[in-house]
């Protein structure tokens, strides 16, 4: 008895033996050992410049500046379900910062999602995307960053919950959802696609957001759409008409949502408000009209069963009454340049119902741009509307006018709103 | 040509079409006004003050001063998730305006609020107000916030026609640490002498006080002021 007993937990210990030998050939599998070159080469200005336009391209600032902080010191948490990743010090200050980052270091980081000191990195760092960068573009990234002036500031260490916390965890997800990956160009496809392609799915790193997430946090392939979790904005399919898709869209429409925050069909708001201030209003014409080429050509996702279950109710038109219709119109119908219609909006009828219950709470502006400077602004109606209140205003919006949402409970609002 | 709008009413009734209510399209106007709606619902018609008693007035309130709040909650010294929320997507020039857009409004002020207090607090708030109390390092109040209370151009705040529940939680947050000016940070400095029971005295009186006729901030202050305060030193002295 007892040598059975023996017998098999050593033979449990033999299988993670070989389990943990598999995950560390994994995890080194096809990762080139260093080159002995320590420190970066030296940078000239253009290749600075041209990092400094990467860097926006992949909204490196979104993360590694805190509000209010030194530009790319990092220290801005981001929320997750396994708790909070800190942001890490981009600037070249030695102690603190990239100071002693060799560019091989730097590219592996991209490539690889591995430090400089060989941990694992976590993928809220979004390497799973990063891993499509070019070695000359991760070069010009590094260059611009050292460029920058140096703060010290120590990063601050995750709150991460057991196990996810640890790097045996990061290993087996890893081993799970994460394979290095270079950019393949299509040569059936013109150089603008190509492009396009690059960007979105590579520096611009959308599906991190557009791209729904499973248990354990990772995101599938596609564009098709997720809850972006802990912040509750939903980031709607890029790939289907019935939510952000632009095939039908004109390429200067597309281009000017990017540009500007605002488009004849649809406003930002919310976290793609922050990636239109911090990233695509900077970028070139002629990368948005890639970005947009591509986002045009996405194969349209299969139409999505959404059960039309919001009805009006006498307290929902009450409150459209007092509240909404004084700018967004008794028929729902807006007005043009200011205010958005809800008559016949696709974010209206959006599944599951986040981002409207976060904009009737929150309010909003759209973002102030050199195109669009003066945005008109929703009032917040968190402190006047209780759930009951949101879940019949929108269950009324999202059934008239055409409009055939999905019904929102108080319930569904009490989790919304719950984030922050 | 100007056209009655029953009359307009009706002919389309007349002719049956009368699908789309004239009286619901949105009358928009393409003014800052209408834009800042966003700040009214909270802040009051016109941003004379909401009647919770929390939102404070900010219609008439030195520009610089507003300029200056708002990129304080938009870039996190000070903390309020819907003004955060309301002001990241904005830029400075868009603030300045809104800023001036209402720092230009001139409106009447309601009465003040009943005091609470017993009359030693209220004495106590006025001598605060009024003198300091130099053996702690306190200046006056009126001593930069202008002899009326009524604030300095073009970035020190008035402190009359507030609620007592706002300038208690303003008091209250700056000894927290929880608001705060870019460093020199001198409400913070003297937030921090005062006890629980100077700042509810204060608020006490203050918030009892009816705003002077017109109640426009003060052109100028004697100078140099008892602090050192950011954007207020750079702009008063």
């Amino acid at each position: 008895m007892s040598r059975r007993i023996v017998g098999a937990l050593a033979g449990l210990l033999a299988a993670a033996l070989a389990a943990a030998a598999l995950l560390v050939g994994l995890e080194w599998h096809g990762e080139p050992p260093l080159p002995a070159d320590a420190r970066a080469p030296a940078a000239d200005a253009a290749q600075i410049a041209r990092g400094a336009y990467l860097a926006r391209a992949g909204h490196c600032a979104g993360c590694h500046t805190a509000r209010g902080g030194a530009a790319y010191a990092g220290g801005r948490g981001l929320a997750t379900p396994f708790g909070t990743v800190y942001a890490s010090n981009l600037t070249p200050d030695e102690a603190t910062g990239l100071g002693r980052w060799s560019a091989a270091e730097f590219r592996r980081a991209l490539r690889h999602g591995r430090s400089r000191d060989g941990r694992l990195l976590y993928p809220a760092f979004p390497y799973a995307n990063y891993t499509l960068v070019a070695d000359a573009d991760a070069d010009a990234i590094l260059a611009y960053l050292r460029s920058l002036p140096p703060v010290a500031q120590p990063n601050r260490g995750h709150a991460l919950r057991f196990p996810y916390g640890t790097q045996a965890a990061l290993a087996v997800w890893r081993a799970l959802n994460f394979r290095a990956a270079r950019f393949e160009l299509d040569p059936a496809r013109p150089a603008d696609w190509n492009r396009g392609a690059y960007l979105v799915q590579g520096l611009g790193h959308c599906s991190a957001c557009h791209a729904a997430r499973d248990a354990l946090g990772a995101s599938d392939e596609g564009l098709g759409g997720g809850l972006i979790p802990v912040q509750n904005w939903y980031a709607p399919a890029l790939d289907d008409p019935r939510e952000a898709g632009v095939a039908d869209w004109p390429l200067e429409d597309i281009v000017a949502l990017l540009r500007t925050g605002r488009a004849p069909q649809a406003t930002t708001l919310g976290p793609m408000a922050e990636v239109v201030l911090g990233s695509t209003r900077h970028l070139s014409e002629a990368d948005l009209r890639a970005i947009a080429v591509y986002l045009k050509s996405l194969p349209p996702a299969a139409p999505r069963a959404v059960a039309a279950t919001a009805r009006s109710t006498p307290r929902g038109v009450a409150l459209y009454e007092k509240h909404c219709a004084a700018c967004h119109g008794e028929q729902g119908e807006g007005a043009a340049g200011a205010y958005p219609a809800l008559a016949g909006h696709r974010a209206v009828m959006l599944e599951p119902a986040a981002n409207l219950v976060r904009v009737v709470l929150e309010g909003g502006f759209a973002p102030a741009t050199e195109g669009h400077p003066r945005p008109y602004g929703m009032p917040p109606f968190a402190t006047e509307l209780d759930d009951r209140d949101v879940a019949a205003v929108l269950d009324h919006v999202r059934s008239s006018w055409g409009n055939a949402g999905s019904a929102v409970s108080p319930l569904d609002v009490l989790r919304w709103r719950g984030s922050r | 040509m100007p056209c009655p709008r029953s009359s307009i009413l009706a002919i389309a009734a007349l002719f049956g079409a009368f699908a789309m209510p004239l009286a619901g399209a949105p009358r928009v106007e393409d003014t800052i006004a209408q834009r800042v709606q966003a700040c009214t619902g909270c802040h009051g018609q016109e941003g004379r003050a909401a009647s919770d008693g929390y939102h404070p007035r900010i219609a008439g309130k030195p520009a610089g001063y507003l300029l200056h709040q708002l990129r304080n909650f938009r870039d996190g010294r000070r903390h309020y998730p819907l003004m955060t929320g309301l002001l990241d997507p904005l830029s400075d020039d868009y603030l300045r305006e809104i800023a001036g857009h209402f720092a230009a409004l001139d409106l009447p002020y309601p009465p003040p609020q009943p005091a609470t207090a017993p009359a030693t607090e209220l004495a106590r708030g006025e001598a605060l107000v009024r003198r300091g109390e130099a053996t702690r390092g306190l200046p006056a109040c009126a001593r930069c916030h202008g002899e009326a209370l009524t604030g300095v151009l073009p970035a020190i705040p008035g402190l009359l026609g507030l609620p007592r529940d706002y300038l208690n939680a303003q008091l209250g947050a700056w000894q927290r640490g929880a608001r705060r000016a870019p460093a020199p940070d001198c409400m913070a400095d003297i937030a921090r002498r005062l006890g629980d029971a100077d700042i509810a005295a204060v608020a006490q009186w203050l918030a009892a006080q009816p705003v002077p006729p017109g109640g426009r901030p003060a052109r100028s202050i004697e100078l140099p002021l008892p602090a050192d305060c950011s954007g207020v030193g750079e702009a008063v002295r």
